[in-house]
């Protein structure tokens, strides 16, 4: 299974540069881009499966829209996926799959997100009278309807990142692994800065940089936006540790610095049977070894999954952890990176995970060598791909074999994936 | 609707029922089931249908069999073509008319076809699917009801003034009875396009209806109308400003004041078709229809043998046979590559503009220039240019997204590994277009090389081609978007794949290519430097700005030389002023005001600084000036006859379009015709510099020249071709 290339949009805080840009628009910034910059033929595409968390409401399969571009036939079938924060993971894996059981040869996978245009729901009350309403058969039935909605009816419901199984949200769950696992304010906060010194540097010589479609800038369109701007290059330990938590405001170490931001953005990945990229004369970035996804009980440790894939994926790849060469681990929060680098490394997890021993020891001159979620930013729907674009394109830098990438998602899930340097 | 199938209105199915009656040689069928009649017009050997003398008498006889035959309770007129309905008359037929007696009759026929339709007892239904234009709508006019289907390609337009005509055969009596005065003329003085769902707005079709049920809906009608059912009326809501004007003789009087008023500004009196179109509907309104139908084939008649009106076909014959033409020499053959995606170098504003031409036919394009900041400034000035299509509603919002999504810029060379044609709208330096060339063909060695130059000779910039058999110039003109001639340059060297592949994709963007041999200023710019120049010559001697410019705006150019200079940017008129001297000698000697008002730093109206002056918002306030101080009679001005400020630019200009001729730099006096018309403005109604020739005679053209040489010597120095035509009393044109 080949992977070709990569693209996508700068990554932007929501409500910031990129909030006039809907989810779809997004997907099909990246995806037209990696058409024009691969000289790929819109036609040869077979199939085309997006990822999205927050879905419109009007245009719910954003996979058929990124596919009714001009820049392929509208006989291109497409589709969406949902898997929280490893989505475009899941497009990834499926759309390889389709190729391995030989139904595509090319396939474009990835996903978008926009934080910003998120859908807002009319309360119960206000909904229900809205359909009787709706179905009311003269006037004056329809005024009594309406007369019926009480103030409370009108104030909307936003969505909240919450499990609905549990009602916790993401934080309190990241600030709860923290306290689990011993992980410090400082250990956290420093780990942020890390991320934010190595975004900034991938940004500065430009292997960052390289990986984005510079995006007309809205509303006025007089200059484009190329480089994401969640990455503070003049980020301090001492202004991080400043930093109020904002889940546990009283003994919690999540605070809005140690933890991912609303993000916008899109991003694809253009894979290819390795026959058809021969026939094709495409030269692959990186080959997808394995793949895997696991699931943890989202009322224990919500982020911790990708500790039971990890070891799964290796296997499944015939490989150790020590083979790896570079790690790209999704930062949706620094506690649970640190959480997820602690449980690779522990015999309690290692036994959960059906192991005899731990998967091993992650060594950080490897790790997310390039910053990642907490720094670039986290659209939702599109970070998978990110992801795996960061990690080949830096494999194939650094000359180097093998690359890890790890997601949690939310459900209390996690994925995992190899791949080797073409 | 993007639905596009059109089998169910290509009928030659059993619905229409049983064949009463088919006439081979017009394609002309009457068919009839359950007592609806079809009448189906197929026009053989012709992509579309057109009305002709020999159609005529066909429809008569039909009509005369539906009256009498008692099964028949009404008819429906259908087309057999996939997407035009009736295109309009048959314009060779009509360039065989000689007298204005021999118009007037022709007009008298059509009328009279169409008023036994209209008187018909019998309702006749148009059932409209594609294009219907002059004739055709004034068929439907004539027709009890029309439904039309809601298609992109379902047109309605009177365009007859266009080619110097009224629409004549009743169409300025019942267009305006059906959809009121103002409407009318709108339609009938312009010769717009009215689209299918604006024509049932303003009530000009009573149905719009999906193509698939087109013909059932018709013959469903027919029944109903037959019984006496009222059809269903949709109330047109009148804006009660149009019911004042309109529905009054004073109100109508005024209507008609502006209208010649502002058709008299528009044209300068120099077309007489709306004038006369004009005439008529007033005549209908004073006097009766009957009169306005005289009047109106008075005037068809008076129109069909103008000057004018020959002109405009000429034109439009030309423009139809370049439509066919492949650009190679005659036996040569080549297959065009199909382009798909295209490279646009330079996001400036000619490149934008090509880019903006390219992406609305789908195709793909990679804008690269130096910064992001220059790309950006590209792709907004093309979302601006689409922007303008959605405000006036010929595009959705989603198109436009979808068009602009084609446009992907970069500063580097990514992405041009499968670009079929690189257009090259770089700065106007040697150098840098050599750099670019080398760049291309090594990141797509297969692509076509196509430079925007207008001043670089073509095989200069070949020279550091690897592949210089896929080198062209392609010189658009600005704006891209509205302009519509493409000049196509080709090299000794220039295969014919690479031509053929060039004049393909130009025409497939909407424009008309003249393919020309490589030469300094190509054809366009080299006929226009001699008239620039000797305008500018005019002010040296002390001329007025405006006055120059009016006597050539009256002689039929859209804008005078001057203004033009101010529009184009004084630089650039400036860096090609010393190359067509340097090669073409005494001639083309830029004028010395022209150099001084270079050096004083206007550069015309882009520094909102030239020989007008400009408001902070780059609206033109008056003559500056201080631009005769710079001009060698400083600023003493005298008055100078228009006729003189004619012939002055304007002969140079001819003489020097027979010279590219001479040189083989096009390859017909048509060409020259086009290039001019479409490229500078000459004025259509004299048909391009060759037809004008003809027109004045090489003789007289040769004596006048001559008389300007002994003046001036030097830059009237006749071209030999001419002066051999004036021997010989030939003409350009046979």
């Amino acid at each position: 299974m080949a992977i070709v290339a990569g693209v996508r949009t700068p990554f932007a805080r929501s409500g910031t540069v990129l909030k006039d840009y809907t989810a779809i628009d997004l997907g099909k910034l990246a995806v037209a881009e990696l058409v024009q910059r691969t000289a790929i033929d819109g036609g040869s595409v077979d199939l085309l499966v997006f990822g999205t968390v927050v879905q419109s409401v009007v245009a719910p399969n954003i996979a058929r829209e990124v596919s009714l571009l001009p820049h392929f036939p509208k006989t291109l079938q497409a589709y969406a996926v949902s898997r929280a924060c490893a989505s475009a993971n899941q497009a990834i894996t499926d759309a390889a799959d389709q190729i391995t059981l030989g139904h595509a040869h090319v396939a474009i996978a990835g996903g978008a997100e926009s934080l910003t245009q998120v859908p807002i729901l009319h309360s119960r009350g206000m909904s229900d009278v809205l359909v009787a309403a709706s179905k009311a058969k003269s006037l004056s039935q329809r005024l009594g309807i309406l007369a019926q909605l009480r103030p409370k009816d009108f104030i909307p419901i936003t969505p909240a990142i919450a499990e609905p199984s549990t009602g916790e949200s993401m934080g309190q769950s990241a600030d709860k692994m923290a306290k689990l696992n011993g992980i410090t304010r400082e250990s956290q906060d420093r780990f942020a800065l890390r991320s934010h010194m190595n975004a900034a540097a991938g940004t500065g010589d430009g292997r960052l940089t390289a990986e984005i479609v510079p995006v007309p800038a809205p509303p006025k369109f007089e200059n484009m936006i190329a480089s994401d701007n969640g990455v503070r290059r003049d980020s301090t330990y001492e202004q991080l540790s400043a930093l109020k938590p904002v889940f546990d405001r009283q003994y919690g170490t999540v605070t809005a610095g140690n933890a991912s931001p609303l993000t916008d953005g899109g991003a694809a990945v253009l894979l290819m049977s390795e026959e058809r990229a021969m026939a094709l004369g495409y030269t692959p970035l990186a080959y997808i070894r394995s793949y895997a996804y696991a699931a943890v009980d989202p009322a224990e440790q919500l982020l911790q999954a990708p500790v039971v894939a990890a070891p799964i994926a290796l296997a499944r790849a015939g490989l150790a952890l020590g083979d790896i060469d570079l790690i790209e681990m999704h930062e949706a929060f620094a506690a649970q990176v640190l959480s997820n680098i602690q449980g690779l490394a522990s015999s309690t997890w290692a036994a959960r995970a059906g192991l005899s021993k731990p998967v091993g020891e992650v060594d950080f001159d490897t790790l997310n060598v390039m910053g990642g979620s907490l720094s670039i930013g986290h659209p939702f729907g599109a970070t998978g791909a990110r992801v795996l674009t960061t990690l080949c394109n830096e494999l194939a830098r650094r000359g180097k074999q093998f690359g890890m990438l790890t997601v949690c998602a939310a459900g209390g899930m996690g994925h995992a994936m190899i791949v080797e340097r073409a | 609707m993007s639905d596009t199938r059109m089998s169910d209105t290509r009928m030659s199915d059993t619905r229409m029922g049983v064949v009463l009656m088919e006439d081979a040689a017009t394609g002309v069928s009457l068919s009839v089931h359950d007592g609806v009649a079809t009448i189906r017009y197929d026009q053989p050997h012709s992509p579309v249908n057109t009305l002709n003398t020999r159609v005529g008498p066909v429809f008569e006889q039909i009509f005369a069999r539906i009256e009498q035959d008692a099964s028949i309770i009404g008819a429906v007129l259908v087309s057999g073509k996939a997407d035009t309905w009736i295109a309009g008359a048959d314009i060779d037929e009509l360039r065989r008319v000689t007298t204005p007696l021999e118009g007037e009759a022709l007009s008298r026929g059509g009328q009279q076809l169409l008023n036994r339709l209209a008187a018909m007892p019998k309702p006749f239904i148009a059932a409209i699917h594609g294009a219907a234009l002059g004739g055709g709508l004034e068929i439907a006019l004539a027709c009890r009801y029309r439904i039309a289907t809601d298609h992109p390609k379902t047109v309605l337009a009177l365009p007859e003034v266009q080619l110097g005509l009224l629409p004549g055969a009743g169409g300025t009596q019942r267009l305006p009875r059906t959809v009121g005065l103002q409407a009318a003329l709108d339609m009938i003085l312009t010769g717009k396009n009215i689209r299918a769902k604006k024509a049932w707005q303003m009530g000009l079709v009573h149905e719009l209806v999906h193509p698939s049920i087109l013909y059932e809906v018709a013959a469903t009608r027919v029944r109903a109308l037959a019984r006496g059912d009222a059809p269903p009326v949709r109330a047109r809501t009148r804006a009660v400003r149009d019911v004042l004007l309109e529905d009054n003789a004073l109100g109508r009087t005024i209507v008609f004041r502006q209208a010649r008023a502002t058709v008299l500004k528009k044209t300068r009196g120099q077309y007489p078709a709306p004038l006369a179109a004009l005439a008529a509907i007033q005549v209908g309104y004073l006097h009766g229809q009957e009169a306005g139908l005289l009047e109106e084939a008075r005037g068809f008649g008076d129109l069909a043998v103008s000057e004018v009106s020959r002109e405009l076909v000429s034109i439009f014959f030309a423009t139809t046979a370049l439509k066919k033409d492949t650009g190679l020499p005659d036996g040569v053959t080549a297959d065009p590559v199909r382009v798909r995606k295209i490279g646009v170098l330079g996001a400036g504003f000619m490149g934008a503009g090509i880019a903006t031409v390219a992406v609305q036919v789908g195709t793909l394009v990679r804008l690269k220039d130096a910064s992001l900041d220059r790309v950006a400034a590209g792709w907004r000035a093309v979302r601006e240019v689409l922007r303008e299509r959605v405000k006036r509603r010929q595009l959705t919002r989603l198109q436009m997204d979808d068009t602009l999504s084609l446009v992907g810029g970069t500063i580097d060379y990514s992405g041009f590994a499968n670009v079929d044609l690189v257009i090259e709208a770089v700065f106007e330096d040697l150098a840098v277009k050599h750099a670019v060339l080398r760049e291309v063909q090594a990141v797509a060695p297969r692509a076509i090389f196509a430079s925007n130059t207008s001043t670089i000779p073509i095989r200069d910039i070949a020279a550091a081609a690897a592949h210089p058999d896929r080198v062209v110039g392609m010189h658009f003109f600005s704006p891209v978007h509205k302009m519509p001639l493409l000049e196509v340059i080709v090299t000794p060297e220039t295969s014919a794949q690479t031509t053929a592949t060039v004049v393909a994709y130009g025409r497939r963007i909407g424009k008309t290519v003249i393919v020309v041999r490589d030469g300094p200023g190509f054809y366009v710019n080299r006929i226009l430097a001699p008239y620039i120049n000797e305008s500018g010559k005019l002010l040296d001697e002390g001329a007025s700005i405006d006055a120059v410019d009016e006597a050539l705006v009256a002689f039929g150019f859209p804008v005078g030389p001057i203004t033009l200079l101010d529009e184009v940017g004084l630089d650039i008129a400036g860096k090609s002023g010393p190359i067509m001297a340097a090669a073409f000698g005494d001639r083309m000697s830029p004028s010395s005001t022209l150099q001084r008002v270079i050096e004083s730093g206007r550069l015309g109206r882009k520094a909102k600084r030239g020989f007008y002056r400009y408001d902070a918002r780059g609206k033109r306030q008056g003559v500056d000036q201080g631009v005769y101080a710079l001009t060698p009679a400083t600023g003493s001005r005298r008055a100078v006859a228009a006729e003189e400020i004619q012939r002055r630019a304007v002969l140079p200009m001819l003489n020097e379009a027979v010279r590219c001729l001479e040189d083989g730099i096009i390859r017909s006096p048509r060409d020259g015709d086009i290039g001019a018309v479409f490229g500078i403005g000459f004025p259509p109604f004299r048909g391009g510099p060759f037809r004008f020739l003809d027109a004045l005679g090489a003789a007289t053209v040769v004596a006048q020249l001559d008389a300007l040489n002994s003046r001036y010597p030097g830059r009237f120095e006749a071209a030999a071709l001419l002066r051999a035509k004036a021997a010989a009393g030939t003409r350009f044109h046979p």
